[in-house]
């Protein structure tokens, strides 16, 4: 989902980091919050970020033949939110423009709006969702992170469209670039999925008062996670 | 067997399933990333980068697989630092 350094007109490149900057702002504030609030978040904080450190260094190999990776916001996304996840996937892409040359620092604000905000955004907004239909944390959370794999770069090819139409169409564009990366990341979203759903359940066994204090889930469904390892 | 264990063994399991299927399914490919494909797509349309970074980039990829091996390694050292001392807090708590 990087789009690579200098393959984005320069108006884009300066749009997308514009829109980007209040949500990292906000992501900052709400962490500074947080953190005064209760110094136990930080922690948990500090493993969603490990997180999107790992998968998003993980190329994975898919059934199209071609290799792409998870993004890992995921977790944050359900655990915090998408301004905290922002902020998080922020550092991920500034280290990987900087000393991988993968993505770009003309990109950035691109790739951040993809990766750290929209997928973020929608997977929270779906978590949410799940989470009033009463479906269980380990489910809740692994399609959470699915669907902000698929939703960043379904925004990738919709950016990259926007810059690039074919023969004036934005739409051909979109579903020209959308064709290389769906099916390629269908397979990882479920990877992806299984791992944070797996990851969060394992939080709530060891640790269940800092999920708590986040307020995603009840006394009656820790003990009952709980029960699964008993 | 624990329902918890039966879940990472069943997770482990698909994951395992879903990478060796997708070897096996599109076995000669090229493996390259999804990224640089997308890229040729938009070389194709006469498009030349109008920007190239000049402050560093990994001179081979071999420099490149030990940064993203550093990347990893980072992530999942602090995630089962924090992960396992929470476990062991936990077993203190319980004895």
């Amino acid at each position: 989902m990087h789009i690579m350094e200098g393959y984005l007109p320069i108006e884009w490149c300066i749009f997308w980091a514009v829109i980007s900057v209040p949500f990292i702002l906000i992501g900052i504030w709400q962490m500074k919050k947080l953190i005064q609030k209760d110094r136990k978040v930080l922690p948990l904080m500090a493993v969603c970020g490990a997180f999107v450190f790992v998968l998003s260094a993980l190329k994975i190999p898919s059934v199209t033949g071609s290799c792409s990776h998870p993004t890992g916001t995921g977790l944050s996304s359900a655990f915090f939110g998408p301004f905290v996840t922002s902020v998080l996937g922020t550092i991920v892409l500034l280290f990987q423009a900087l000393l991988l040359a993968h993505g770009g620092l003309t990109t950035l604000g691109a790739n951040v709006f993809s990766m750290a905000i929209f997928g973020p955004l929608v997977a929270w907004l779906v978590f949410l969702g799940l989470r009033k239909l009463k479906l269980g944390l380990g489910l809740s959370v692994g399609i959470t992170a699915g669907v902000a794999n698929l939703v960043t770069y379904s925004l990738t090819s919709l950016q990259l469209a926007l810059a690039f139409p074919i023969d004036g169409s934005i739409l051909a564009a979109f579903l020209a670039f959308a064709g290389v990366f769906a099916i390629t990341q269908i397979p990882l979203a479920i990877i992806e999925g299984i791992i944070c759903g797996l990851v969060a359940k394992f939080i709530v066994r060891v640790k269940p008062d800092i999920v708590k204090t986040l307020g995603i889930v009840s006394d009656e469904e820790i003990a009952k996670i709980q029960g699964e390892a008993a | 067997m624990k329902r918890s264990t039966l879940e990472v063994i069943i997770g482990v399991i698909v994951i395992l399933a879903l990478i060796v299927g997708a070897l096996a399914v599109a076995g000669d490919a090229e493996w390259g990333g999804a990224d640089g494909n997308v890229a040729g797509m938009i070389d194709e349309t006469g498009y030349t980068p109008w920007y190239e970074s000049v402050i560093w980039s990994p001179p081979s990829g071999e420099i490149e697989s030990l940064i993203f091996a550093l990347q990893a390694a980072f992530g999942a050292g602090i995630a089962c630092l924090i992960l396992g001392y929470w476990t062991g807090q936990r077993k203190a708590r319980k004895e």
